[in-house]
């Protein structure tokens, strides 16, 4: 009984939250690997290029629930989705053409194609706070829990009760859908196979005759097309707030790199590895441990590895290992 | 005047020339072979006729045509192919996967054409799910030549293909080169393995710091006293 309470607990708390955060995680740091493995540079602006993307989805959204539009017990955003990646495939394509293709032109070394990034990252930050302000946005509707607590206590018996958000399932579940469409493309269509091409040997890929242009062009559609769900997935799970995207950068670029950057399968794996490691390291053990201690034993601890505060600094210290030991992570990346 | 023919080529990569009026041709069925010291601008004359390098002076003619002005997927599209010195392989894709992209300007079924690499190379058959960047150096080279081979072309310009195999491989690489070249296919290549190379030779070209230093059939050079002291190790 107690180690069933306990796996419910840790269901709870660490598994389905876990692997949220993890879908969402991989899905950002998909974006920032197939910008690394195709345009060769770390894309600074992909925080912001998420949060652009859930801005517009949360703008259709409130146009749709004004006309009482909706899709229950889905939440609304899932309809604007599409316009959302829509836009912002048309924003950053109007980014490439106005920015990142002068450098591009000029051979420009990554360094300075990454502090162009940098200049863009500001530059949509200061475009999102102005159209839709710097406050919290909440735009989930439909409903809340597809399993509650309560019931599941109900129905099983055990102290612990288990839930899971329609958020959650929703995140879950659209991520497994993209990221299975995004390998179907890369490895069984010929403009996907042009991509890996390009990306794995840029000489050859141009002798095969292979347009440049063009896999440029379909590498931002794909990164922007990510980015507008990852942003509205997060979004949705936790709140919209400019100020988060640009936290989210962190993370994302670890799970980018812990799994090999340019390796889309790494990314994957490294948004997990990312997102269970600031759960686990900030998990508060105690309930777990007064489940197996002895009956009567009393604890004054939480029994946590680190303060919640520090969750940020999880990533970083798995980054910075990830680096000395490996710096090509954990799939040899560098390619698609 | 020859089927492909790099004339009186003078450039470089920056402001310094690297090749010096240097001229390259070959025939179609035949194999014309450039040997010469390292850094004697083998590969930077490959890189000038295929049109990865620009020219101050001379152009090139293929098939009567002055293709001076295309570009390297131009040259494709006309019947060139190009198998570079390094980097000639797409080492995280499959080996099929390779051979589709050396098809990619073609719009046909390239089945045919697939099937027709397997029967020259069979070991890619068995290889072909593999990424190439895993196979033994003689294997990848097959993956190389065989990706220029997609596109049927009528030229097959080769940079080393025999560098870092056994003599084993070097003459099975040889003998397909020969296979090839029977199909009607002109072949340029350069090779360190000068001996062997002006072996299966008709025409032969010494280059030496850019310059044409002797220019004569393989058999001739093979003979020509100066030519085995200075470049075949005075055998
Ligand atoms: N990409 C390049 N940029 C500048 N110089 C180069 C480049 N490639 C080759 N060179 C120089 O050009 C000369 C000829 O090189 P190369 O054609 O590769 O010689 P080979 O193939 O005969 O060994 C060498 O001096 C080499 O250093
Ligand atoms: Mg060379």
């Amino acid at each position: 009984m107690d180690v069933l309470n306990v796996i419910t607990l840790l269901g709870n708390f660490l598994i389905v939250p876990g692997l949220t955060y993890g879908s969402q995680l991989a899905l950002g740091a998909l974006g920032v690997t197939l910008v690394y493995g195709v345009l060769r540079f770390s894309n600074f602006a992909h925080g912001e290029t998420m949060a652009f993307g859930a801005m517009i989805t949360i703008l259709v959204t409130w146009l749709l629930q004004a006309s009482e539009i909706s899709i229950q017990p889905l939440p609304t955003a899932l309809l604007a989705m599409p316009v959302g990646i829509a836009v912002t495939v048309l924003f950053t394509l109007g980014m490439d053409r106005l920015v990142y293709r002068y450098h591009r032109e000029r051979k420009a070394s990554p360094v300075i194609f990454l502090i162009v990034s940098i200049g863009v990252m500001f530059f949509m930050g200061g475009l999102i706070r102005f159209i839709i302000g710097p406050g919290d946005q909440i735009f989930f509707d439909g409903t809340r829990f597809i399993l509650k607590a309560r019931e599941f206590k109900e129905t099983t018996g055990l102290n612990e009760g288990l839930s899971l958000k329609m958020t959650q399932a929703v995140t879950i579940v659209t991520a497994i859908v993209i990221v299975a469409l995004l390998f179907w493309f890369l490895n069984h269509t010929r403009t996907g196979k042009s991509m890996r091409a390009y990306s794995d040997n840029e000489n050859l890929a141009l002798l095969s005759g292979i347009n440049p242009n063009k896999v440029v062009l379909i590498t931002w559609v794909l990164v922007a097309a990510l980015a507008t769900v990852a942003g509205t997935l997060y979004g949705l799970d936790k709140s919209f707030k400019p100020f988060v995207y640009m936290q989210l950068l962190l993370p994302i670029f670890a799970s980018a790199i812990v799994g090999g950057v340019g390796n889309p399968l790494g990314a994957i794996a490294g948004g997990y590895i990312i997102a269970f490691s600031e759960l686990i390291l900030t998990f508060a053990y105690k309930r777990v441990v007064l489940y197996l201690a002895p009956e009567g034993t009393e604890i004054d601890s939480l029994v946590q590895f680190l303060g919640t505060d520090y969750k940020i600094a999880v990533s970083f210290i798995i980054l910075v290992i990830v680096l000395i030991i490996r710096p090509t992570g954990l799939f040899r990346g560098k390619t698609l | 005047m020859s089927f492909l023919l790099g004339q009186q080529m003078t450039g470089g990569y920056g402001a310094a020339d690297i090749l010096h009026d240097c001229t390259i041709g070959v025939e179609r069925g035949e194999i014309a072979v450039i040997v010469g010291p390292n850094g004697a601008g083998k590969s930077t004359a490959m890189k000038a006729v295929f049109g990865m390098m620009p020219l101050r002076h001379g152009q090139v003619l293929f098939d009567g045509e002055d293709v001076s002005g295309l570009r390297p997927e131009e040259r494709v599209k006309k019947g060139m192919g190009f198998v570079p010195q390094t980097h000639n392989v797409f080492t995280s894709m499959s080996v099929e996967e390779n051979l589709e992209m050396g098809a990619f300007i073609r719009d046909d079924n390239i089945q045919d054409s697939i099937a027709q690499v397997y029967d020259l190379f069979p070991i890619l058959k068995q290889k072909r799910r593999q990424p190439a960047g895993e196979l033994s150096g003689g294997q990848r080279q097959q993956v190389a030549v065989g990706r220029a081979l997609m596109t049927h072309p009528k030229v097959l310009m080769l940079d080393e293909p025999t560098a870092g195999v056994s003599p084993i491989v070097m003459d099975e690489l040889f003998d397909r080169i020969i296979e090839i070249a029977r199909l009607d296919v002109a072949i340029l290549m350069v090779e360190q393995n000068a001996k062997q190379a002006l072996e299966i030779a008709d025409t032969g070209y010494v280059l030496v710091q850019g310059h044409n230093k002797f220019t004569d059939s393989g058999e001739a050079l093979l003979a020509n006293p100066e030519v085995r002291r200075a470049f075949l190790g005075g055998v």
